[in-house]
């Protein structure tokens, strides 16, 4: 066994995890500035995106140079392998908390206010543990998403995305490069349109549905998780536009191509999560 | 093998020099040594507001404090001290051991570790920085309990922030564990004849993985409260407070299990040296720790029995709870197993080691009791529960961590620690920790409520003792600081690679102190 070939590549010293710390401490402080109106709060939050967004470009990029010149052995790509699998898994338990309080609402909280020791105490006129509802003190009346307009093509939409990924996969493995592009192209369309159509839905449920983030714990649920969700799909539609550019470099080979593989694994993950929105938070 | 050239024989590092040297490391063994330098200096600034605390209640009556600053003390310092001091500790014993324990040449994402250390600070900024922010600090409790937390002022949403930058750091850094653990082992080293302490940070990193987003998650629920008008844990909204106890304790119970599985680990590597016997039951030390991790994630509720919910909750996490003391008992009986008939001696290591199975022990025993929901419902929120968690902490996590920097400074330093001060440390904050927190169990059955400045007269007695064992204890950690200082700075006895005489293990074939790469020659492990 030769060990020379098995030797793991450790970077050089770098600055970009520092930049990252000063980002991310501009990014909090201008965040709980602007929260609580303190001068100036907005552009220190902002220095710190920017920054957070040098350093990406900066990092990232060095990931890239360092994989194209060809200094990653197999095992360094094994450790990409099982640390995007444990991060999507991390994601997953962040969403668990936000569906773990719709569950709970749902389930408990809401059935409760409704018909227990609350009902003759605090809210007698809270009889109705319906849901969709806004809660006992819900003073302004509102009109819930419906699953069969938007949502549901939104949902025919990321599905279709994850199969032209698929298919765009499939072309990289066979290395028919112009397939590949028109695949990942189509894939990259379609999440945009998913966010556009995701952005009208909340104009139309602000303006026409009165469905706003203070309409009581349906509001929350609905507005967070859609908003986490539809976050993670810009994310992933960026990752997927960084991939499309790699691949018009002349990055990516039939055997190596992780990146593009892990941006797969995201973008289905955050498919997989779209599919429990749609019954959870607009179906059922 | 190749030939080792003097080149690599020499103990040098490439790239920047001073400060520079240290922003920018991608080196496993200078981030270690930063997150425990780091997390020294937490412990010392969480131990400042625990004696602040135990000032004001010496006597009873308002001397020191105003209330007020009283609960932001009471809360930072539970922030400090978990977030600050003990997690970046088990970290930096991470980062310095695991590479050298496996045969790795470094942690798996060397860059990503720099980063995962360096978000700790502006954490730390944003935590401390919250004192001086009109409205002080948050003082709603670590635990950070709504309504209270959606009602503070900004030093609330500065500690939202500070969770999201350490959940982060935390994030990454159980990435890299778990990765460096999985796939940079020496041929060879099998995962079961891993040290126990890999095999204890393996779990604890999957359980960070777990936990912290569902801590952001909860902290994240706070701030839409506290700013957006959201009504996740407001009932007049169809939420609900209790519901934010769920997620946040659906986090909490697996974080206690992460601030003690590695010290299980460190505790397990020493008693076998010491004992001159290899570690009793070995496998089913793994699967004990496994069994934890999981058990870790069905009993949360148990913090949460006053909170009304049905009695078939109660009965199902009551016995949950009561089952983890199997899987614990597993190890402490395989801890006295292994020392059973063996050659003992009790250098400063093996002194900490057993002080902890003997103090650990009790505090698991408190648990026990307060895991038992009809007693739990009467000493809930008591000084009983600040008792039981400061056994399992300070004298589990803490005295863990003790007993592995005595254990590993030789390989870190290159000296041997001194073995009269080390004995005088231990002794000191053994015989203090008892003072200090063995008469709250008493003021918490006689029905001392936690969190408050100020306690009726019968409780006076006991509130003295704590408080004078309480200055007595953290005075003695200053020994500590003299210990390492003295052996950072080159003094004392010279450490051979094998430093302690029965020690085993691949970190004890590199020499003393660790160059500043090892292993880049993978060692095979037969």
């Amino acid at each position: 066994m030769s060990h020379a070939l098995d030797k793991y590549f450790i970077p050089e010293p770098s600055k970009y995890p520092i930049y990252g710390s000063i980002a991310l401490l501009l990014f909090g402080s201008g965040a709980v500035m602007w929260l609580n109106r303190v001068d100036g709060g907005a552009l220190v939050f902002f220095l710190g995106i920017a920054l957070l967004i040098y350093m990406m470009f900066g990092w990232f990029g060095q990931v890239v140079k360092e994989s194209e010149t060809g200094q990653y052995s197999k095992r360094v790509d094994v450790s990409f392998r099982w640390s995007m699998g444990w991060f999507i898994f991390s994601e997953v338990m962040f969403f668990a908390a936000f569906f773990g309080a719709l569950f709970y609402a749902r389930v408990l909280s809401v059935p409760w206010l409704a018909t227990g020791e609350n009902f003759e105490l605090l809210w007698p006129q809270f009889t109705d543990s319906s849901w969709p509802t806004a809660g006992p003190l819900a003073y302004e009346a509102f009109t819930p998403m419906g699953a069969w307009g938007i949502p549901a093509f939104n949902t025919l939409l990321l599905l279709t995305s994850g199969a032209t990924l698929t298919w765009a996969h499939h072309a990289l493995l066979k290395n028919d490069r112009a397939t590949l592009k028109k695949g990942l192209l189509l894939t990259i369309l379609l999440g945009v349109i998913f966010l556009g159509f995701q952005m009208y839905e909340y104009f139309h449920a602000y303006s026409d549905l009165n469905l706003r983030m203070d309409s009581g714990i349906y509001g929350s649920t609905f507005y967070l998780l859609t908003g986490f969700h539809g976050l993670h799909v810009t994310i992933g539609a960026i990752m997927l536009t960084v991939m499309y550019f790699r691949i018009n470099a002349g990055h990516f080979t039939p055997k190596n191509h992780f990146a593009f593989e892990a941006t797969a694994w995201y973008w289905h993950f955050v498919d997989v999560v779209w599919l429990f929105l749609f019954v959870v938070v607009y179906w059922l | 093998m190749a030939a080792v050239t003097p080149d690599q024989l020499h103990d040098h590092h490439h790239g920047p020099t001073g400060l520079m040297r240290w922003i920018t490391t991608t080196n496993h063994k200078d981030i270690g040594t930063m997150y425990l330098i780091f997390s020294f200096i937490m412990f010392l600034a969480g131990g400042v507001m625990a004696l602040t605390i135990r000032a004001e209640l010496f006597s009873p009556g308002l001397q020191v404090v105003e209330p007020e600053l009283f609960n932001q003390l009471t809360t930072l310092h539970g922030l400090v001290m978990v977030f600050g001091a003990i997690m970046p500790a088990f970290v930096g014993f991470a980062n310095w051991m695991i590479p050298l324990m496996i045969g790795a040449s470094d942690m798996a994402f060397a860059r990503m570790n720099n980063w995962s250390f360096w978000l700790l600070p502006p954490a730390a900024i944003l935590l401390i920085g919250s004192f001086f922010v009109p409205g002080g600090a948050t003082a709603a409790g670590w635990t950070l309990y709504p309504p209270l937390s959606i009602q503070m002022g900004m030093g609330m949403d500065m500690a939202i922030f500070a969770v999201h930058i350490m959940g982060i750091s935390s994030i990454m850094g159980a990435i890299n564990i778990v990765v460096t653990i999985l796939n940079m082992r020496a041929p060879g080293m099998t995962m079961m004849k891993m040290p126990l302490f890999c095999w204890t940070w393996l779990i604890t990193a999957y359980l960070l993985i777990a936990v912290m987003p569902v801590l952001a998650g909860a902290v994240t629920m706070l701030l839409t409260d506290r700013h957006f008008g959201t009504s996740f844990f407001n009932a007049a909204g169809g939420g609900d407070p209790v519901l934010y106890q769920h997620i946040f304790w659906f986090f909490g119970h697996p974080e206690v299990y992460i601030m003690i599985l590695p010290a299980f680990g460190i505790v397990s590597q020493i008693i076998p040296t010491f004992a001159r016997k290899p570690l009793f039951g070995y496998a089913s030390m793994v699967y004990a720790t496994s069994s934890i991790a999981i058990l870790s994630f069905v009993v949360w509720a148990h913090h949460m029995f006053t909170t009304g919910m049905p009695t078939a909750g109660q009965l199902f996490f009551m016995y949950a709870t009561l089952l983890i003391a199997v899987p614990t008992g597993v190890k402490v009986f395989n801890w006295i197993a292994t020392m059973w008939r063996g050659s003992m001696t009790f250098e400063t290591p093996m002194l900490w080691a057993t002080g902890f199975i003997f103090v650990f022990t009790m505090g698991g025993f408190t648990g026990l009791i307060c895991a038992i929901a009809p007693i739990d419902i009467q000493i809930h929120d008591t000084y009983y529960v600040v008792a039981h968690f400061h056994y399992v902490l300070v004298a589990g996590s803490l005295f863990a961590l003790f007993a592995g920097a005595y254990y590993w400074l030789p390989k870190w330093t290159g000296r041997m620690p001194d073995e009269k001060i080390g004995k005088l440390h231990f002794w000191c904050s053994l015989i203090f920790f008892n003072i200090t927190f063995f008469p709250m169990h008493f003021l918490g059955l006689a029905g001392m409520p936690r969190r408050v400045p100020d306690y009726a007269l019968q409780f006076a007695d006991f509130n003295m003792l704590a408080s004078i064992g309480a200055f007595g204890f953290g005075l003695s950690q200053l020994i500590f600081l003299w210990v390492v200082i003295k052996a950072a700075r080159g003094q004392g006895e010279k450490a051979t690679a094998r430093s302690w005489e029965a020690a085993e293990g691949l970190e004890w074939t590199v020499p003393s102190p660790a160059p500043h790469h090892t292993f880049e020659e993978v060692p095979v492990v037969k």
